[in-house]
């Protein structure tokens, strides 16, 4: 056998003693120097013990292979009760599970305002009251192929975008997305919310379905693609998706309704973020697709319901491991301030878990105040996330970084060794039922979702592994 | 009495996140009760409306300002502060190039580098295991300094590195030498054709200091370990860098510095050295096989390189005689080792005395190793009770302490002037950044034996002693 490192110029790569680095130094040998520091307390056994697991590197390879092949295409759009296992008088939301009890204000408002749109309560009054009682049953948007933005409550009148994977045919829905403002996914649930909704069914999506059957699949991963070197990281600025998803169904729209089609492409045109849920449901028909492998320590979801934020990890299932949502940092609409936000909320963490949004905020200098402030530490923020991830994406690329690949596919165990955390920028939601939107800007994700995940890969590692 | 400054400006645009940027500047000023400066959109419009504000027509392409205060005269400072928060808007510099942090796990530092290229790992022993992984999962040969790493990991990682081609040197690897790239503590030593494989770090630098200075070069040093010829790692990495060094163009005589393996590694050891091409040295230490100083002999016999006489400077009989002492030593023998297996040679040549490793994991917890730092030590030889003899080892090279004689020497000349006798083995070449010459030069003129053979340093000490007369 040869060893490459015997032939040829030698680097060095040192982690650890600075001295024997210098020592590396002292004899003018190129030398790359890790900053090394100790993992998230507590966790170096586990790292240890999923490292060892002689499944992990192929599994996170299938994984991710998976996450970066996947071909989403916006094939429709339809009512929640003829794709989704919703029976009447039950309600999706965002994030992991949750009660009507620990349930935060938006997530209670956006709730109280379904019911209303469903003719399930008389009044906010009643659906609150059948809501504590039990009388409604919840479950997660991702138990169901769904994502929903902020408290994400789908009801079975709601028109959904149905995405379609053209690679590995999986399916995946979101609803449409309302516009910014006093809307149902800010919990807010007023007589113009509701009128709203009540417009949307009646229709933007008949009028979608029928643009959609005339200009046939729209592929998101391009658009997506494209929407990136335009500006967007696409969870926090669709701008430039929206008005490329415009361009690609203004015609048909017209084709296919000419009636209607002033005040839908109105209404599209009035809303920066309609693209936002086609993008959830791409990265969730991609992370989909990377799910349920085996020995896999890749993260397929991120989600909030207002209370907790959960991950989904590939090795293990659908299990949950969550930890308390923090209180986004960032700026705030008119006279609000941070009393007045929610803990994070909202499925669209799906896009930190494909590879956009926070990890893409290279991409976006147009919204990097986000970040604390400059062009510089959003650079700094994307480039950290490559530390935590373990691929580089084919399509995503972002041209300020010499069109290098987003950073995609976090791993759980270089999270537990790096302590860096997940870049997620997002939208602030009022703290009370019914306020709205108050602001925007940067959260954090608890530590112990990727601690207790780790700890679980850990326990599924094969016995007399190291 | 509050005052409102309500303006809409046209041909103004800045982005919603730099505005609200300038809104919360606005609101934090004291006196301020409410601040809205954003874009002229309906739902911005209708958020000042809601805060009780007068506002004229305007479309969403202007930029709405909104401001209320309690009087007057803070409305002026907040109309101020809001032109400088335009102006800061207006002059903001486009943002540079982010400054690349480095990289944080080995995984990250590969990333960027291709062609040859090998990690050096020396994080705490329960840390280890990762950053050496990521180096064998990158297909990148590895040296763990670090010790404390479990046997299962060790196994795992040389069975991960057999897959892909890589070798790991260690765990507990002290010296490694590749291309002329000394890793960890590692002399400089003229290049030549003799490749070391060992499981010794201090045992490797012995021999390859020993061969410089005969005139023998070396191609590379690969360090296996200290558990590698045990029974449980069954010579997993020895095989490996003997079968590299035997396919390395650079190498035409192999030593094998060990001690004798385990009899379950044994036999593959023994098998891989007979179906090699390039000749072997087996150097196994201890009582029926080598010392280091013979095993660096057998190396030069098997190259057709005379033995020279491994220099020594005897400190003259008399001439440190102190005023109080007994005479020149006759008492009991201290071993005060850096190197662990230099302590472990002396101690089984000497058969008798007390030895000390100060290299040992009871004295470096929490502290650097004594050939970086040898407090310790010093400490040690302070302690020795007049008469006796003391022998100890001093290691150059890099990593090592920058001048060791510079604490060391002042020492020894305070214990030979107590009467005691200090025979040192200083383990270097000409090369080191030490100087070979000037640290013998430095210990001797303090009045110590100094010598470059552990085995005959020890020989030395051992007829100092009161069994030797």
């Amino acid at each position: 056998m040869t060893l490459p490192m015997l032939s040829g110029d030698l680097q060095v790569i040192t982690v650890g003693a600075g001295l024997l680095g210098e020592a590396v130094d002292a004899q003018a040998v190129p030398r790359v120097g890790v900053d090394w520091r100790p993992p998230l307390p507590g966790t170096e056994a586990a790292i240890a013990r999923v490292l060892a697991d002689p499944r992990r590197a192929a599994a996170n390879e299938t994984a991710v292979d998976r996450l970066l092949s996947a071909r989403p295409h916006l094939v429709t759009v339809r009512p929640a009760h003829e794709v989704l296992d919703l029976a009447p008088g039950a309600f999706l939301h965002a994030g992991p599970p949750i009660g009507w009890k620990r349930a935060s204000g938006p997530l209670r408002g956006a709730l109280i305002g379904a019911m209303l749109y469903e003719g399930a309560a008389g009044d906010a009054r009643e659906a609150e009251r059948m809501l504590a009682a039990g009388d409604v049953r919840l479950s997660p948007c991702h138990h169901h192929r769904t994502v929903g933005p902020m408290a994400g409550v789908v009801s079975r009148s709601m028109w959904m975008l149905e995405v379609h994977d053209a690679e590995h045919g999986g399916t995946a829905y979101c609803s449409l997305n309302e516009g910014l403002g006093k809307v149902l996914r800010y919990g807010a649930y007023g007589p113009e919310v509701l009128k709203r909704l009540q417009w949307m069914g009646d229709v933007l999506g008949p009028v979608l379905r029928a643009a959609l059957a005339v200009s046939g699949p729209l592929d998101l991963r391009a658009l997506m693609a494209q929407a990136l070197q335009m500006g967007d990281e696409l969870h926090n600025r669709n701008r430039a998706a929206t008005s490329l998803l415009l361009r690609e169904l203004a015609p048909a729209i017209v084709d296919a309704a000419p009636e209607r089609a002033a005040e839908v492409l109105r209404f599209i045109h009035g809303n920066d973020h309609f693209f936002l849920n086609a993008g959830m449901a791409a990265c969730k028909v991609s992370a989909d697709a990377a799910r349920n492998v085996p020995g896999s320590s890749m993260v397929v979801a991120m989600a909030r319901n207002g209370t907790d934020f959960g991950i989904q990890v590939s090795g293990l299932g659908d299990r949950w491991f969550t930890g308390p949502a923090g209180v986004p940092d960032g700026l705030y609409l008119g006279a609000y301030g941070p009393a007045d936000a929610n803990p994070d909320i909202g499925d669209s963490t799906i896009t930190e878990t494909g590879g956009v949004g926070g990890f893409a905020m290279a991409a976006s200098p147009a919204i990097v105040r986000f970040v604390g402030g400059d062009v510089a530490e959003a650079t700094a923020a994307t480039r950290s996330m490559y530390e935590i991830t373990l691929a580089e994406h084919p399509a995503y690329q972002i041209p300020g970084l010499g069109f290098r690949g987003t950073p995609v596919g976090i791993d759980v165990t270089l999270v537990a060794r790096t302590g860096l955390l997940p870049v997620v920028n997002t939208g602030i939601a009022g703290r009370v039922a019914g306020t709205g939107q108050v602001g925007a800007g940067l959260v954090n994700p608890p530590v112990e979702a990727f601690t207790t995940a780790l700890a679980a890969l850990a326990e599924e590692a094969p016995e007399n592994t190291a | 009495m509050s005052a409102d400054l309500v303006r809409v400006r046209s041909g103004v645009y800045h982005d919603s996140v730099s505005l609200m940027g300038v809104s919360r500047a606005l609101a934090a000023l004291p006196g301020v009760e409410a601040a809205v400066v954003a874009m002229a959109t309906e739902l911005n419009l209708g958020l000042a409306r809601d805060l009780g504000f007068d506002l004229p027509p305007a479309d969403p392409s202007g930029l709405l300002i909104a401001v209320r205060a309690g009087d007057a005269g803070t409305l002026d400072a907040a109309e101020a502060e809001l032109e400088r928060q335009f102006a800061a808007l207006a002059n903001r510099r486009t943002g540079g190039e982010a400054a690349v942090s480095p990289p944080r796990t080995t995984r990250a530092a590969l990333a960027g580098v291709e062609g040859a290229a090998v990690a050096l790992v020396s994080v705490p022993g329960e840390h280890a295991f990762a950053e050496a992984l990521d180096a064998v999962e990158a297909g990148v040969s590895v040296m763990v300094f670090s010790d404390n790493v479990s046997i299962e990991q060790e196994i795992r990682l040389k069975d991960r590195a057999a897959a892909v081609g890589a070798l790991v040197m260690g765990p507990d690897c002290g010296t490694a030498a590749v291309g002329g790239v000394g890793l960890g503590f590692a002399n400089v030593l003229r290049p030549g054709e003799v490749g070391l494989v060992a499981a010794s770090g201090t045992g490797a630098q012995q021999v390859a200091t020993l061969l410089d200075h005969a005139g023998a070069g070396v191609s590379h040093i690969l360090g296996v370990g200290g558990r590698d010829l045990s029974a449980e790692v069954r010579g997993r990495s020895t095989v490996r860098a003997l079968r590299a060094l035997d396919a390395d163009p650079a190498t035409s005589l192999i030593v094998l510095i060990s001690k004798p393996p385990a009899p379950e590694a044994a036999d593959l050891v023994l098998d891989t050295v007979r179906g090699l091409a390039t000749p072997v040295v087996p150097a196994l230490l201890g009582p029926d096989g080598h010392d280091l100083t013979s095993a660096a002999e057998a190396v030069l016999n098997a190259l057709e390189m005379p033995i020279p006489d491994w220099p020594s400077w005897i400190a003259r009989e008399s001439g440190e005689m102190t005023a109080h002492g007994p005479g020149w030593a006759g008492g009991a023998l201290h071993g005060l080792y850096a190197g662990g297996t230099l302590c472990a040679e002396a101690e089984a040549l000497a058969g008798e005395g007390t030895f000390t490793d100060f290299g040992a994991d009871a004295y470096t917890r929490g502290r650097p190793h004594p050939m970086i730092d040898g407090t310790l030590r010093l400490d040690a030889l302070a302690a020795v009770p007049a008469g006796d003899v003391v022998l100890l080892d001093v290691v150059l090279g890099h990593g090592a302490d920058p001048d060791p004689s510079a604490s060391l020497a002042p020492a020894v000349a305070q214990a030979v002037r107590r009467g005691i006798a200090v025979v040192a083995v200083v383990v270097g070449t000409e090369g080191d950044p030490q100087g070979l010459t000037r640290q013998i030069h430095a210990l001797a003129g303090a009045g110590a034996s100094v010598f470059i053979s552990n085995a005959h340093a020890v020989r030395h000490a051992v007829s100092l002693t009161g069994s030797a007369k």
